[in-house]
């Protein structure tokens, strides 16, 4: 199978106005199609500004960031938005909203100024509710849906935009335990019936390992590790990164984390 | 269906525009009278146009701070326009557009002082960025000191001069003429234009800046062009008419609960919408107290506050 190369990050390294260090220090990562990317790291270890960096929001101080082979700067926001679709950490909903408008809003990258809805956009966003399985949703309000429904309904704007890349910012976080295993399960599902690449920030680091091709970990701005499940969680990278003593132990052939407790005496 | 309604009122506001007055026309002569075609068919022209544009901005301006509660006024346009007037009046300059044109010069200093102050990060106001808070907290000081200024000349003038100025400040259509209109029509539609084509990135921004741009709007270039159009629109409307509060806070809000949230609806709809209240309202500030004439931004006030108390509960219960 082709290797088809979609981010391309090169130590990069970035630094906010005023800061006195680096937020991302020589930090590398490459992205092909059909592959599945975690980013795993404590917080403020660099997870956000990475793809921040790597979408074109943020110069780099260093390095390059690279997509499709053209420098992340140089792409007009509307010409990324058809090429990477983004389920951010965070969200407003300013004012009410039915979960196919919302959808829509995916399209948005593809319209002409002053041109109206196609059917192709319909089929698009169609065709996006039903991978995302919220088509029986789709006259719902958004504030009516639970957490996983509304990441889900996130998700399938973000495929409306029939992008090459999908960059989920903890997508996961306050899930329950189905709604999480879902999401995951749907991200695989999407990277290989479609061969879409996947760049997904996530503290979970036993569904990372289950899930992902490849993990990128971060501390302090700097990869810690960076390779499949197997190679780059060991239990030395793990315990440093995170400060606590973990067992990995494997599963289905994947590297689990136990984290241990500290202390051994209690009952 | 809502559209033919809309522009059904739209017909019979500018009709009753036509029709009230203070001075009766026998309706045999209706179509010849020249109250009719000089006096009463521009000033209702006129009326909407800035009925409309103040409606426009209300929503650009909203959409851009991120605030439904955001009125046009709210950026010290008022302020500075109110000075240009005063200082206008203080110095006797002469001639029937002296005024506001000094409104308009003070409503435009106001702007690009605001803007200046909104602009955070980057060197030597390059590669700044709007900050829709500073944004607002900028309008309402310019808007204040400009306050003060005024009112001090104002304290300094003698009794008939403030008179006028008070006047002048609380806005009205009596000096409206057909060149008004003609003023009026070559200016708005560019800023108009802006605001429409940012239609689609502004429905993106209500996610936030930073969801915006990966959905594919440029917020920086579109945060700088709706904020200078609708200010535009409103030293224009300014000068014109003076500060007529509550249109640009009251029609957008209105139009959102009607038509929903996209602005591709939700700009013409203001548009019409800001005109019908306008163009009511000043027929009603000409036709109430006849002989004499009412400021028309006292109709509107008295009209907005009660509808924007009760939007405001309406808000925060749901």
């Amino acid at each position: 199978m082709d290797r088809e190369l979609i981010v391309a990050i090169c130590d990069l390294t970035c630094r906010y106005a005023d800061a006195p260090r680096d937020a991302l220090r020589e930090v590398s990562l490459e992205v092909n199609a059909g592959e599945f990317h975690a980013v795993l790291g404590p917080n403020g270890s660099g997870k956000t500004t990475l793809v921040r960096a790597a979408l074109g929001l943020l110069r780099p101080t260093g390095g390059r960031a690279e997509i499709l082979g053209r420098a992340a700067s140089e792409w007009s926001r509307r010409d990324l938005a058809r090429v990477v679709g983004v389920v951010p950490q965070r969200e407003d909903n300013l004012f009410p909203q039915r979960v196919r408008e919302t959808v829509l809003l995916g399209r948005y990258p593809h319209l002409s100024l002053f041109g109206s809805v196609r059917e192709t956009d319909r089929a698009a966003v169609e065709r996006a509710l039903v991978a995302c399985d919220v088509r029986d949703l789709s006259d719902r309000w958004l504030w009516t849906l639970s957490g996983g429904e509304y990441q889900r309904v996130r998700l399938a704007r973000a495929l409306a935009q029939e992008p090459r890349l999908l960059v989920l910012d903890e997508p996961t976080t306050s899930l329950d335990l189905r709604h999480e295993m879902e999401l995951f399960e749907l991200v695989r599902e999407l990277v290989d019936a479609r061969r879409l690449g996947a760049l997904m920030i996530t503290h979970h680091v036993n569904l990372a390992a289950r899930f992902a091709d490849q993990v990128l970990i971060l501390a302090d701005g700097r990869a810690a590790a960076r390779g499949a499940p197997a190679e780059a969680l060991t239990r030395d990278t793990v315990e440093r990164v995170f400060s606590w003593p973990v067992a990995i132990k494997p599963f289905d052939g994947r590297p689990q984390m136990i984290p241990l407790r500290q202390r051994k005496d209690a009952p | 269906m809502k559209y033919v309604a809309l522009l059904s009122v739209a017909l019979a506001t500018v009709a009753a525009g036509l029709l009230l007055g203070p001075a009766s026309v026998p309706a045999g002569e209706f179509l010849r009278s020249p109250i009719v075609w000089q006096l009463r068919l521009p000033r209702v022209v006129l009326a909407y146009l800035v009925g409309g544009a103040l409606g426009v901005a209300g929503v650009g301006l909203q959409a851009l701070v991120r605030n439904p509660l955001a009125d046009p006024f709210l950026l010290g346009l008022s302020g500075g326009a109110g000075l240009g007037a005063v200082v206008a009046i203080a110095l006797h300059l002469p001639g029937p557009w002296a005024l506001p044109l000094a409104a308009f010069a003070g409503a435009v200093g106001a702007m690009v002082l605001v803007y200046r102050l909104g602009l955070i990060g980057g060197t030597g106001g390059a590669g700044g960025e709007l900050d829709p808070r500073i944004l607002l907290l900028g309008g309402v000081a310019v808007g204040a000191f400009a306050a003060a200024i005024t009112t001090a000349l104002v304290s300094l003038a003698e009794a008939t001069e403030l008179r006028n100025a008070f006047l002048w400040l609380w806005g009205g259509f009596s000096a409206a003429s057909w060149t008004t209109v003609l003023v009026m029509l070559v200016y708005a539609p560019l800023p108009l234009a802006v605001i429409a084509a940012a239609a689609r990135p502004l429905d993106l921004l209500a996610l936030g800046e930073e969801p915006a741009q990966y959905l594919g709007a440029d917020v920086r270039r579109l945060k700088q062009l709706v904020y200078l159009a609708a200010s535009l629109l409103t030293a224009a409307a300014v000068a014109i008419s003076g500060v007529i509060g509550f249109v640009g806070l009251i029609v957008p809000h209105v139009c959102r609960l009607v038509w929903g949230r996209l602005h591709r609806t939700l700009i013409p709809t203001s548009f019409l919408t800001g005109g019908i209240l306008l163009a009511a309202a000043d027929t009603l500030a000409r036709t109430a107290v006849a002989p004499r004439e009412l400021p028309v931004g006292i109709v509107t006030a008295l009209i907005g506050v009660p509808l924007f108390a009760f939007l405001l509960r309406r808000w925060t219960v749901s």
